[in-house]
């Protein structure tokens, strides 16, 4: 079924309420610290409060006699029985090395790298006993000076042995030659200093997990907050534990929100599997906030020099990068490859930039590490290229669509310099609504309405590429990947004609559980009601590599579509037999099988029943049953793209920055679910604004402890920071996936972070402000005025 | 949280005795049991004064409103007594926090507790309140003594706040993005006595403003205030907004203030 | 250990717990309505708001013995005995108010005390009164929205 036939089935472009909502609005949701298992037992860590120290001494007598507790253990009592947390992505340098990979121990033993670092874990009766116990724990430190800021990393001291001077890898992209040549010829040169700010996920479960140990069958059951629970298994039986894949289940259950910082193997998942197989027990943790703070994988943090070269016109001839990237204190399971291959390769955006040459040097340093993150790479790539665009526009006395206009790539497939060959897309189309739903024409009528009130208004401009579900494996593979990056799906079809679909694609918010069962209803032509999707459980769906970066219907869903094909196929032979007919002449739509030609038609629902009471069927040349399964490992990335317009008004006697308009217009291909994909903007959209407006992962240089350790200084937005967004959509379908759809996922926080920033910085222009790092808090926004005008 | 002894009184003289013999008095509890949970205060034993019925209430005595301690952030919001007679009261207690901290924390907790970017003490100081105790009455003038410090000795309870109804009054909150307490907060009033400014979230608590208080009450406009510095060097500077930063807000809050209060 | 003596979603409750219990843990851990979650410590995110005695409020940031004899709702509770859902379920639902549904039930609980106490809030003053709640999912528009749509059908 072509991609244009299958767009137009019943239930396909639905707003179809969720079937998940039931249990999230009646408190039935079972999330992972909503299990308790028989004889539950309960982990506290003991943390560093240091960010660089030498560890001497670690005393647990204390703690150990206390009430409750069951057994402390330390980095001695894993050493030499467990590797250290992998990383799931090599990077080579310019010169073919591999980049440093230092070990990365589930309890740190000789060493702690930042505050937070885990270095004991109690296991005890009640939570209590627990963290009382940990704060019993004597651990005698010797204080090393921290190394925070990037840029002066190398002259710190060395975190790791294997890393002298806290370097991980450079990594290089592009035609160095051809790039500086271009530059030679330019009429004229745009440059730009920024940073990325680095964020802390906060997806508001905290991360959990619960290790049972079965002595009866040797099998562990673990319970964890995470987005892709057969890598997690991988990960941790293959490279950590060595135990034997088979017997270990993960499920991953409710999961209140990942955004990537539960994608990752964290040290306390293997930490409480191996101390429930040590005290044959359950074991339960959950992290309090202020631990996500300092525990879980933050996002970003990049220092960036870009250039544009362009022709007297306007026309970009070349673009040159420089990007030191942060990895914090250890290598976090994909860090290496966000700075890298998702960023690096993003950096042509929608244009037609003949050259690109980008340089990424990462470091590391005594901070939390650094990984995925909503968007990973790509809001860092969309940042640099559309706050370059932007200024460039500005010093050509271009406006900012104009620029973006002359630029956009038009022919399709494009091959950009970065590697990456664009399918499809209309960016001249998305540009034109944004532009109309935004009301760009009544802007000066806006902008003197503020003016009045003393307010400053701007309008800014942001014009995004993505690149979702990364693939194909093997060319992943050829860059650096240790995993494979398709997807599996089964689906199932129970002799009364209902289906269960189980995916390797994980949902925490998504809404996998409508729009799955919306394609395979489409596909079936019974109705949503009849098919219900399971994931999140090693033992019960056959294999998945999770959902992160944008992948779950495009490769997922993917998957599915294969399995429905095979379930077709065999159908049609079912029906053959019924009717009488040759398979060639079996047609099925609407949920009935016809023989071409004719009016026979049987009932999807009865080719079900005799697939398992197969007493007319033809048993000799096809097996009974209908249940299929299917691996799905796509060609190319897909590329969403769209145009998003901010307006902002600045109080500048306060620096207040108000988003008054947004306007967000994206080609994610087809649509299934238009109800949920919108949201899914919605949150991308808002997480970028707070990116660009309150978010900062603040570490003290001289201390190294974090700043902004909990809500009362990691700015959340809340309800009243956003004005209502409006929404619009293009479609062209994506080329190589049998659904056309691109993901949806993560596009609004890549795209919104530079429109609302240079939509800041149009409206300072006036004040003699030129620039501006995220976030543009108040008193960031106030301070730049009165530099200004100095 | 460490494990603690629960005791809940019914009347005054209960509480004040096991106040004395140690316990650690438990009104709201909004910041108390946050900073408990937090494992940064470990009392032995609290003494919850929610069951104490005369703490909590209002009423008006001639031209004062007199708040009971116990009373809750969001009784003060919605009582029409404290609208009507002191409206720019009401509204702060409608801005404090949050609605669910606004159904828990009280009048009393936030006064005692006196964090330094708090909005009660605020009014407080700027309405010349007096805050009755079961030992005495303190004037807010005297009551305040910097970061988290009062008159309060430890066996003594704020009972009522007695407020003096203003002229004018009104109170601008510039929040820390963050935590949403006050940046700055100002508080101005124009009562009996003269022009009273206080501000809260500068520094190491709540204080007077001289200087605003003069020019305001030459002329009680806008205007009036808007060259009066403040000197940075007496404020805080943090992650959020340096000293400099805080000491311009103080001029634009009470401008603000000011031409709220004139309406 | 002490005695809490309450009413929990209209049935008397005593539990004997520990004086450090906080309200959401009595719900959670021993009546094991886990409906009420916990996101924070520091008593922001609002994702334990339950209502007791008619005001919603942070459950991690009160102790059970504070509640003593008090009327407390939670979002089991909150749907009628038939089990329709409240409006505000309902709209959550129609409106895609909720994504992974973690600040969910803190969410409705919040939302019916701004209800019931300002049935004609504007959108901003939905926006303001929603400040004490976190999500990380929605972007708030299609909680705005949900809250809006049960204003009209609670009204009508």
């Amino acid at each position: 079924m072509g991609v244009n036939d299958f767009a137009k089935l019943p239930h396909i472009g639905e707003s179809l309420k969720r079937k998940e909502d039931g249990r999230f609005l009646t408190g039935a949701g079972q999330y992972t610290d909503d299990i308790r298992q028989a004889d539950q037992k309960y982990a506290a860590f003991v943390r560093s409060p240091h960010a660089h120290a030498v560890i001497k001494h670690v005393d647990t007598s204390q703690a150990a006699a206390m009430p409750g507790v069951m057994r402390v253990f330390t980095g001695a009592d894993m050493q030499g029985k467990m590797g250290g947390l992998p990383c799931g992505w090599l990077i080579s340098n310019p010169d073919g090395s591999p980049m440093k990979e230092p070990p990365h121990p589930i309890l740190a033993h000789t060493k702690v790298r930042h505050v937070g670092d885990q270095v004991a874990l109690v296991v005890a009766d009640t939570p209590e006993q627990a963290k009382n116990a940990a704060e019993a724990v004597q651990v005698d430190y010797d204080v090393l000076a921290p190394v925070i800021d990037m840029r002066r990393a190398s002259q710190g001291p060395a975190l790791h042995e294997e890393a002298p001077d806290n370097h991980c890898y450079t990594w290089t992209l592009g035609d160095k030659a051809a790039v500086d040549a271009a530059f030679a010829t330019a009429a004229h040169v745009t440059q730009l200093d920024i940073t990325n700010n680095r964020l802390i996920p906060n997806a508001i479960e905290p991360r959990a997990v619960n290790a049972a140990y079965h002595r009866a069958s040797d099998e562990y059951v673990i319970h964890v907050a995470n987005q892709n629970p057969h890598v997690e298994r991988l990960l941790m039986t293959a490279f950590v534990l060595q135990l034997p894949e088979h017997k270990v289940r993960v499920i991953a259950p409710d999961v209140g929100g990942g955004f990537g910082s539960k994608i990752f193997l964290y040290a306390e998942d293997v930490a409480l599997t191996w101390a429930a197989r040590q005290l044959g027990c359950a074991i339960k943790w959950t992290a309090e906030r202020s631990e996500s703070f300092v525990s879980d994988a933050h996002g970003r943090d990049h220092i960036t020099h870009a250039e544009m070269a362009m022709d007297k016109d306007g026309k970009f001839l070349a673009m040159r990068v420089h990007t030191h990237a942060n990895m914090g204190a250890y290598l976090s399971t994909f860090s290496t490859c966000v700075p890298t291959i998702l960023y690096g390769t993003l950096l042509a955006g929608q244009y037609a930039t003949p050259q690109i040459y980008v340089e990424v040097d990462a470091w590391f340093t005594s901070t939390a590490p650094v990984d995925a993150y909503r968007g990973a790479g790509r809001p860092e790539a969309t940042y640099v290229v559309e706050r370059l665009v932007t200024r460039a526009a500005w010093e050509m006395g271009l406006a900012q669509d104009e620029i973006r206009k002359r630029n956009f790539v038009t022919q399709f497939p494009y091959q950009t310099p970065v590697a990456l060959q664009y399918d499809t897309g209309d960016y001249h189309a998305c540009m034109n609504q944004a532009q109309q739903l935004a009301d760009v024409a009544g802007y000066q009528a806006r902008k003197q309405t503020s003016q009045a009130k003393g307010l400053k208004r701007g309008i800014g401009y942001s014009s995004y590429i993505e690149a979702c579900g990364l693939a194909p494996s093997n060319i992943a593979g050829a860059l650096g990947a240790r995993a494979g990056l398709f997807e599996c799906g089964e689906v199932r079809v129970h002799p009364t004609g209902s289906v269960t679909v189980f995916t390797g694609s994980h949902s925490h918010g998504q809404g996998h559980e409508t729009t799955f069962a919306q394609v395979v209803a489409a596909r079936l032509g019974i109705d949503p009601s009849q098919v219900d999707v399971v994931h999140g459980d090693t033992g019960r769906v056959p294999f998945g590599m999770g959902t992160y970066g944008s992948r779950s219907l495009a490769v997922g869903g993917a998957a599915i579509m294969k399995a429905l094909d095979k379930i077709e196929a065999k159908a049609k032979k079912i029906a053959a037999h019924l009717m009488e007919a040759s398979d060639a002449d079996i047609e099925f739509s609407g949920g009935q099988f016809k023989v071409k030609g004719t009016d026979k038609t049987i009932p999807f629902a009865q080719v079900a029943l005799t697939a398992y009471v197969p007493h007319n069927y033809p048993l000799d040349t096809l097996e009974p049953g209908l249940n299929e399964t299917a691996f799905y490992d796509p060609t190319n990335f897909t590329y969403p793209a769209g145009t998003y317009i901010c307006e902002v008004e600045i109080d500048p006697a306060t620096g207040v920055v108000r988003v008054d308009r947004f306007t967000a217009v994206d080609d994610f291909g087809v649509i299934i679910n238009p109800m949920i994909v919108e949201g899914q903007v919605h949150g991308g959209v808002a997480q970028g604004m707070g990116q660009a407006l309150m978010e900062h992962g603040v570490y003290d240089v001289e201390s190294g402890q974090l700043l902004t350790g909990s809500y009362m200084d990691y700015a959340m937005p809340r309800a009243a920071d956003f004005p209502e967004f409006t929404l619009g959509h293009v479609c062209t379908p994506c080329t190589h996936n049998p659904i056309g759809s691109k993901g949806c996922g993560e596009a609004g926080a890549i795209g919104s972070p530079p429109a609302v920033i240079n939509a800041v910085l149009d409206a300072l222009k006036e004040l003699g402000v030129k620039d501006l790092d995220m976030p543009a808090t108040p008193a960031r926004v106030w301070h730049t005025i009165q530099t200004a005008k100095v | 949280m460490y494990a603690f002894t629960f005791e809940r009184p019914a009347t005054l003289a209960d509480a004040a005795k096991l106040a004395k013999a140690g316990g650690k008095l438990l009104a709201g509890g909004q910041t108390l049991l946050a900073s408990m949970k937090l494992r940064l205060a470990a009392p032995e034993q609290l003494i919850d004064l929610g069951g104490i019925r005369e703490l909590a209430g209002i009423r008006k005595e001639g031209n004062r409103l007199v708040i009971g301690a116990m009373t809750r952030h969001a009784d003060v919001a919605e009582s029409k007594e404290v609208q009507t007679a002191i409206p720019a009261l009401a509204e702060l207690a409608a801005r404090i926090g949050d609605k669910q901290v606004r159904a828990m924390g009280t009048l009393g907790g936030s006064l005692a507790n006196n964090d330094p970017a708090a909005d009660y003490p605020a009014a407080a100081l700027a309405l010349g309140a007096t805050l009755v105790t079961t030992q005495r009455e303190i004037t807010a003038d005297d009551f305040f003594q910097g970061l988290f410090v009062t008159a309060l000795n430890e066996s003594e309870l704020i009972t009522a706040v007695r407020w003096p109804i203003p002229k004018r009054a009104a109170y601008i909150k510039f929040p820390q993005p963050a935590s949403r307490f006050a940046l700055i907060g100002v508080f101005v009033a124009q009562t009996d006595g003269g022009v009273r400014v206080a501000v809260t979230g500068g520094g190491n608590g709540v204080f007077r403003h001289a200087e605003l208080e003069r020019a305001l009450d030459k002329s009680f406009t806008p205007a009036a205030v808007a060259d009066v510095k403040t000197d940075a060097s007496e404020l805080n500077g943090d992650l959020h907004g340096s000293a400099e930063y805080r000491a311009h807000l103080i001029g634009v809050m009470a401008q603000r203030a000011v031409a709220k209060a004139v309406g | 250990m002490m005695k809490v003596e309450l009413n929990v979603n209209g049935k008397p409750v005593t539990a004997d717990v520990p004086e450090n219990t906080l309200l959401v843990h009595l719900l959670r851990e021993h009546l094991r309505l886990t409906g009420t979650h916990v996101g924070c410590d520091t008593a922001q995110c609002g994702a334990c708001t339950v209502i007791a005695n008619g005001r919603s409020i942070k459950s991690c940031n009160v102790l059970a013995a504070q509640m003593q004899g008090a009327q407390i709702t939670t979002i089991e509770g909150v749907a009628a005995a038939d089990g329709t859902p409240h409006p505000l379920q309902a709209a959550f639902n129609d409106c895609h108010g909720l994504q992974c549904g973690y600040c969910t039930p803190g969410m409705v609980m919040s939302a019916i005390d701004l209800l019931a106490h300002n049935k004609n809030a504007s959108q901003a003053e939905i926006r303001e009164q929603l400040e004490g709640n976190f999500c990380r999912c929605t972007g708030y528009q299609n909680i705005v929205k949900a809250v809006q749509q049960a204003q009209k059908t609670m009204t009508a």
